[in-house]
């Protein structure tokens, strides 16, 4: 192919332009003239310094950022040995150094050897104002976002041109994009009222409460009234913008709530819904997977505790589960009120056990580096750990719904729960099927209380806290349907949020009660009854 | 006949009632007529403590008449005895006048600390005496009418009805521990100095105090064994055994059920009402939905359906409680657990069916 030539050629030379942006530091054109600039540190005074920075900052090269701030942070020495200026890395009497033009390692040497090149405040502003304009010019597109956020949080007219120059020159769209919310906010000042009012049309919608303060100055002190009514519009643009975010973080923290609800309630879903059985002792099964997380973390390290967590909780409650099943409640069959109370009865124990085997104290339970920290979804800012559950509490439903529409044992257990009788002549062994759906159904409250040890504290008393929730959901939801548990913990959640605000934590968490009461009044069989013969009880 | 037939068939019941009037004479000569150092002598503790004791015991025959007679197991009866509790706690409140530790005449403490200029509306009347005692049968019973009236005229039964009665209890205590709602938030109503004019903790006043414990006892006993003995009884038991078949013969089961369940709160609210001057602080702990599973089982242990096993598993267990915590604190929760389990699968028919193999709860 003729073309072929041609294109490697042009190939190389992108590459040699390449090697010559990020190639290294000591093969750099400038580099005599920086080490001669920075000789000059050692004799000058304070006045002398500010020149001389401003002449490092005009140089276009990438140590000076380097330098300039280790002559902030006071780490530039001059070393008189070879003579030259390093910088410091550390503390102490023996420090260990670079070199300040190649950046090149030189070992350790005494502290006696260096002469500090100081700094004071002035000039530290100085550099700071300085290294704002220089990270203009930073390869990282970050790093130029970086810089351009120190000039909206404080416009200083000697910027703009810098920041033009960048404008001409840039081409991440995102750098772009701020870079006209800066020019715009220059232009607030502009003496010109048609500039003005373009600039705060332009405004209008950015979110930083730098840009929202001027905007407000703008729309009440402006001499020019199309300027302020310009103003006054970009500010009711913002204040749009803000509410709809304030929804989104509502709706965020809602089904975050939910999420914890629905994890709470869906093993009694299980137990409940599809076996009738009341389960009081519920919130101590979660209880017990929350403790499984703590002993877990005893042996192994934090970040890798959750995955082994998981599974473990859900045995170790499921075997729990089975034994209560096959223990108590199997003799009990029939006898709702009973159960009830039976199983209050081994709530009481199991709470009392932790208390005498772990001490009533409240354990904590670590969060591992990947579930901390926040996470951004445009200007919404969620934390790590809430998305993570929202994330596993979708899973776990998915998992245990595909358990009993797509296996035998699913299959059994509906079976059981609508026609007993009939199950039973058709050959399912109903009473290991009863046990199973039981460990089924505690196992994924084990597993629900490793979510919830990373939100709350796990102590004996945390079952206790959840269980009249978790049972509104259910019976809110309509018992035997898993979709109404899910639906209905989602609502529920938002619902508590959205009220929040008006009423307070305590008193939303009441006025949802008290919802709850009513409407269990009008639809005593849920958001979505069981439809036919299996709703007969 | 000066006894009716009712009463005499009932022999537990005669039983009960004499041991009532054995304790409501032999009490006060122990305590206030013997020396302190004599073997016999009773210390004010001891007598507060029976008192404490009977004062459960009409909550469990409150209970025992709502869920062995009708077959409705609320989860919520400590609510109702809790808001007879706060309703008396705020006459004794507005009796503290001037001797609180603000000194305010007319505001109780808490509200002074919390700024407050005046009293809330709902505080209105308390300070008399009359008015706190209808109260402490109104608002109780105002809340199971309209509870019970929206409940089963809707049909909720069983275990859904169980449910929302622990949520209503739970709903109370969340609200109650507000400050904002003027019942002294976290700490509830306490520091009481004295009843109608005599001191609160002198040792007559809470001989009458334990006396007219056992007065309400022996005359809820004899209201409710009345109750089940009349024809309005036997449709209870109809409806707790076929409440359709009930409903079919033309009985109005929702009427029935609103009616004993309005009575029952009203019951659990005097005895409430006697318990907070006696132990001498009213909390939004006692909303707690544990405590009124704790009076269920009270009546599960005793036998439900006989109403004397009622009184009986109160005093029972509570004693037993005492006596464990103090002794063996670890080892309380355990008991009351494994008590729970056995009585549900070994006892169904509590310590009174022991003594009764033959006879029918009715």
């Amino acid at each position: 192919m003729p073309s072929c030539i041609p294109v490697r050629a042009w190939l190389a030379a992108c590459m040699l332009a390449l090697a010559a942006l990020c190639g290294s530091p000591a093969a750099y054109a400038g580099d005599d003239e920086l080490s001669a600039t920075l000789i000059q540190f050692r004799d000058a005074d304070f006045d002398g310094k500010t020149e001389l920075v401003e002449k490092l900052v005009v140089l276009d090269n990438p140590r000076v950022a380097v330098i300039l701030n280790a002559l902030s942070d006071s780490r530039l020495y001059f070393q008189e040995d070879p003579g030259r200026v390093v910088i410091g890395l550390g503390d102490g009497s023996e420090i260990t150094i670079e070199d300040a033009v190649t950046g090149a390692a030189l070992g350790q040497v005494g502290k006696r050897d260096l002469d500090r090149i100081t700094a004071n405040n002035r000039l530290r502003s100085l550099i700071e104002d300085r290294l704002a304009s220089l990270g203009l010019s930073s390869a990282d597109p970050s790093q130029r976002r970086a810089a351009i956020d120190v000039f909206l949080r404080n416009p200083d007219p000697a910027g703009v041109p810098r920041l033009q120059a960048r404008l001409a020159v840039e081409t991440d769209a995102k750098t772009r994009q701020l870079l006209t919310v800066a020019l715009a906010l220059a232009d607030l000042a502009n003496p010109d009222a048609t500039v003005r009012a373009k600039a705060a049309t332009d405004l209008g919608g950015q979110l930083q409460p730098e840009i929202r303060g001027r905007l407000a100055k703008a729309a009440t002190e402006d001499s020019d009234p199309a300027v302020r009514e310009a103003a006054q519009r970009a500010l009711s643009h913002t204040q749009f913008r803000l509410q709809m975010l304030g929804w989104a973080e509502t709706l965020f923290f809602g089904l975050s709530l939910g999420s914890v609800l629905i994890l709470a309630a869906i093993g009694l879903a299980v137990t409940f819904g599809v076996m009738g059985v009341i389960n009081m002792a519920h919130g101590e099964l979660m209880m017990l997977g929350a403790y499984t997380t703590w002993l877990v973390q005893q042996w192994l390290p934090v970040n890798w505790s959750l995955p082994v967590a998981v599974p473990l909780a859900f045995l170790v409650t499921a075997l729990v589960g089975i034994a209560i099943e096959r223990g108590v409640i199997r003799f009990l069959y029939g006898r709702p009120l009973e159960t009830l109370l039976a199983t209050f009865g081994i709530s009481l124990i199991l709470q009392q056990a932790v208390r005498t085997i772990f001490s009533p104290l409240n354990r904590s339970v670590s969060a591992p580096d990947w579930m901390s920290g926040t996470f951004a979804i445009g200007p919404l800012e969620v934390t790590m750990n809430r998305l993570v559950i929202l994330g596993f509490c979708i899973a776990v439903f998915a998992l245990l719904w595909l358990a009993l529409q797509r296996t035998r044992l699913g299959l059994e257990v509906r079976a059981v729960s609508q026609n007993r009788a009939m199950a039973r002549a058709m050959g399912v062994p109903s009473a290991r099927v009863d046990a199973l759906t039981f460990g089924l159904g505690s196992g994924v409250a084990g597993v629900a209380g490793v979510a919830l040890s990373q939100l709350t504290n796990v102590g004996p008393n945390l079952g206790q806290s959840y269980i009249v929730d978790s049972f509104m959901v259910v019976v809110f939801g309509g018992v035997g349907n898993l979709w109404g548990t899910l639906v209905a913990g989602l609502s529920l959640g938002v619902a508590n949020k959205v009220l929040e605000p008006w009423t307070g934590a305590v008193l939303a968490k009441i006025v949802v009660l008290v919802f709850l009461i009513l409407f269990i009044q009008k639809r005593p069989r849920g958001l979505f009854p069981q439809r036919g013969r299996a709703a007969e009880v | 006949m000066l006894i009716p037939r009712w009463l005499l068939s009932d022999r537990a019941g005669l039983v009960l009632l004499a041991v009532l009037a054995i304790l409501g004479i032999g009490v006060p000569i122990l305590s206030l007529w013997t020396p302190p150092d004599h073997p016999l002598h009773l210390s004010a503790y001891t007598v507060t403590l029976l008192g404490k004791y009977l004062c459960y015991a009409l909550l469990a025959v409150a209970v025992d008449l709502v869920w062995g007679y009708m077959g409705i197991l609320s989860l919520g009866h400590a609510a109702f005895f809790a808001l007879g509790g706060y309703c008396f706690g705020m006459y004794l409140m507005r009796q503290i006048g001037t001797r609180g530790v603000y000194g305010d005449p007319v505001l109780p403490d808490f509200m002074v600390f919390l700024n407050w200029k005046e009293l809330p509306w709902y505080w209105y009347g308390f300070d008399h005496f009359s008015f706190a005692l209808l109260m402490v049968l109104v608002v109780p019973g105002l809340l199971a009418f309209v509870f019970g009236w929206f409940a089963f005229r809707s049909r909720v039964s069983g275990v859904y009805l169980s449910i929302i009665t622990q949520a209503l209890t739970y709903a109370l205590m969340l609200a109650f521990f507000r400050n904002e709602m003027g019942f002294g938030g976290n700490n509830g109503l306490t520091d009481f100095k004295d009843v109608l004019g005599y001191p609160i903790h002198d040792d007559g006043t809470r001989i009458v105090l334990f006396i007219l414990s056992i007065l309400a006892l022996a005359g809820g006993y004899l209201l409710c064994r009345w109750l089940v003995s009349t024809r309005m009884g036997r449709v209870l038991v109809a409806i707790r055994d076929a409440e359709d078949r009930a409903r079919f013969l033309g009985y109005r089961v929702e009427q029935v059920k609103v009616l004993v369940f309005t009575l029952s709160a009203m019951l659990a609210g005097i005895a409430g009402a006697l318990y907070v001057p006696q132990v001498g602080i009213i909390n939004p702990g006692e909303f707690a939905p544990i405590n009124s599973i704790e009076a269920v089982i009270w009546v599960a242990v005793g036998g439900r359906g006989t109403l004397v096993g009622a009184v009986v598993g109160a005093v029972l267990i509570n004693y037993a409680k005492s006596w464990l915590t103090g002794a063996l604190p670890e080892v309380w929760l355990f008991a009351l657990g494994g008590l729970f389990v056995a009585v549900t699968l070994l006892l169904p028919r509590g310590l009174i069916g022991l003594l009764r193999p033959r006879e029918t709860t009715t």
